[in-house]
């Protein structure tokens, strides 16, 4: 009975599909795009990212400086897309961090219950009582900016979330028949978090992995706008912005373009996620 | 209104975390700034400084003694009102604060008045109208709102209405704006930015909350019985979902202290958002901790009253 529950085919066609609709599709298009960028930008930039390329500071749009020059005439679009693999490969290492760290912990409360159970929920819900982007401030100010502080940083600000959105998860898998045949059996813990909940959740954590993924790029673009993410000479987007905010009075674009990749990178995630195929974001169904 | 023993009981678990929280938080802040690479006193001298002079200071700031008796001492201090010396200045950190939080608490105050009745309008219409092109276009600008950082909505407004409107001054701020118009001109951009991040989360909750008490059946049964749909939601429905949109109200208003961070550097607003990011630059610990603990204390403040506006409204905990 088990085994055919947890293994029936779905009837074709009426029920939850695999296929995406076209915002989902625009929303993956420019994810795929923006990983590419992050990947091969060094050498798809046109010019060297600390060369004074113009004579001119923020310089406007020109077909020798797609998206003008910066404060110090250097290029924007080249810095704009070796920026990419700040904002984006911090934000991906933080996201990874805190969703394993969370997803672990969750599910391991969820099938020991008792006093860890409690213990470690009003522990981390005493973390959410911390606005994230002081709690980043203050870490800054007392260990220093650098790239491994701020992945550290960023990942055990979004872990609690993580951790409570996993946990309820995983309460409810726990209650299920065949968790409790599997405890029957005498299976470990170990065993009943990687066979039979794990599976069991990874759709909807997924999904909250990328929602995780946008609030870590705004608070990390944040803290890199005050000037205590990134640190010179390297600059990811909220850096990008900071360095060239003088212009704004300009209406330069070296302001404008670095806010609109954030946005376009933000946007697309939530339309991806929101639009994913029901078969992926909720396995009740 | 009789209450049963569930209400009083959630009410004295609900402020226990509180204080429970306020306490890790504390914790929290102040061994953050303690993990300082290197010593207080090293920084403040300086690497020519001799190995003697460093030790007298660290004796007279008291750094010799165990970490978690200062911890005591400062919390002492913050309960007095005694905030400690500013290592920068010189100057008591209480007397720093003073000016600025009342200038920040101005912000907070006039965004809250602005944005409050906006966003509740806002949300109610958009959940009476539900699916309607009003309805679609409110979704899409509260989520294009919340999806990008605070900054560039800040950026935005500069542009639209400092550069291609030319309504307001860009970047300056006046501290000591003469007339009536010109106070005005200086607050609008902060505001306008502030109110935009606070409004959208506002206005989203506020459209759930009341759709979701749309979806009961009792406003069905008004429906049926041939009430208008403007008297459905406001007679019917707005009553049932006032406590989850109090709940979002106070909620929302938890992201104006992230967002006052922002918007105070941004445009060079005189507030203790400001204080806080230039100690943090300067390494100025007494002040970054009497900062960080002011916005620690007003979110955990905001989001402990919308936890309990959500437990006062919930007519199934009376009798």
């Amino acid at each position: 009975m088990i085994s055919v529950l947890r293994t029936s085919p779905r009837p074709g066609g009426t029920g939850p599909t695999w296929r995406f609709n076209w915002v989902g599709r625009i929303g993956l298009a420019m994810i795929l795009f923006w990983a590419f960028v992050a990947i091969f930008a060094p050498m798809i930039a046109p010019y060297p990212i600390g060369e004074i390329a113009d004579w001119d500071y923020f310089g406007p749009m020109s077909g020798q400086f797609w998206l003008g020059s910066d404060y110090l005439g250097r290029d924007v679009l080249s810095r704009i897309l070796v920026g990419s693999r700040y904002t984006v490969g911090i934000s991906l290492a933080a996201v990874f961090v805190a969703c394993a760290g969370g997803v672990i912990l969750g599910m391991v409360a969820a099938v020991m219950g008792g006093i860890f159970d409690t213990l470690l929920s009003r522990l981390l819900d005493a973390f959410n009582g911390i606005p994230s982007l002081l709690f980043g401030l203050v870490v800054v100010a007392a260990v220093g900016s650098s790239i491994p502080v701020l992945v550290l940083t960023l990942a055990a600000i979004y872990l609690p979330g993580a951790y409570r959105f996993a946990r309820a998860l995983s309460v409810n898998v726990n209650a299920m028949d065949f968790v409790t045949v599997a405890r029957a059996r005498g299976e470990r813990t170990p065993y009943l978090i990687f066979r039979e909940i794990f599976p069991n959740i990874l759709g909807p954590v997924l999904a909250d992995l990328g929602v995780r993924f946008v609030f870590i790029v705004l608070l990390l673009s944040g803290l890199s706008f005050l000037g205590l993410g990134v640190q010179p000479p390297n600059a990811d987007w909220g850096a990008l912005v900071r360095e060239n905010i003088e212009g704004l009075s300009l209406g330069a674009p070296a302001v404008i373009f670095p806010c609109i990749a954030i946005a376009t990178l933000t946007i697309s995630v939530n339309m991806f996620i929101d639009n994913l195929p029901k078969k992926i974001r909720d396995r009740s169904e | 209104m009789p209450r049963s023993l569930t209400f009083y009981i959630l009410i004295a678990q609900r402020l226990g975390i509180a204080a429970v929280t306020l306490v890790i938080v504390s914790f929290a802040v102040f061994f953050a700034t303690e993990l300082l690479p290197g010593d207080v006193a090293q920084v403040l001298l300086g690497q020519a400084a001799t190995e003697e002079a460093v030790a007298g200071l660290r004796q007279a700031m008291g750094l010799d003694e165990p970490a978690i008796w200062r911890f005591l001492s400062w919390l002492g201090g913050l309960a007095t009102g005694d905030f400690g010396m500013s290592y920068v200045s010189n100057i008591p950190v209480a007397e720093l604060i003073s000016d600025r939080l009342s200038n920040s608490l101005r912000l907070a105050a006039v965004t809250t008045a602005i944005s409050v009745p906006l966003a509740l309008a806002l949300g109610i219409g958009a959940a009476m109208w539900q699916g309607s092109l009003f309805d679609r276009a409110v979704s899409i600008l509260t989520i294009s709102v919340i999806s990008v950082p605070e900054f560039m909505v800040a950026t935005l407004a500069v542009l639209i209405f400092a550069v291609w409107l030319n309504w307001l001054p860009a970047l300056s701020y006046g501290a000591e704006a003469g007339s009536f118009g010109a106070m005005l001109k200086a607050y609008a951009m902060p505001v306008i930015t502030l109110g935009f991040v606070v409004s959208a989360q506002m206005i989203r909750m506020t459209r759930a909350a009341v759709i979701e008490t749309i979806n009961t059946p009792y406003v069905e049964m008004a429906l049926l019985k041939g009430a208008s749909r403007r008297r459905m939601v406001l007679g019917h429905a707005l009553p049932n979902a006032l406590g989850p949109i109090a709940n979002a109200v106070a909620l929302s208003l938890s992201y104006l202290v992230g967002g006052v961070i922002i918007v105070e550097t941004i445009f060079n607003y005189p507030g203790v958002a400001k204080l806080m990011v230039d100690a943090v630059s300067t390494r100025d610990l007494p002040l970054i901790q009497s900062c960080a603990m002011i916005f620690c204390v007003s979110y955990l403040l905001l989001i402990t009253i919308a936890d309990l506006t959500a437990i006062l409204s919930n007519p199934r905990l009376r009798r």
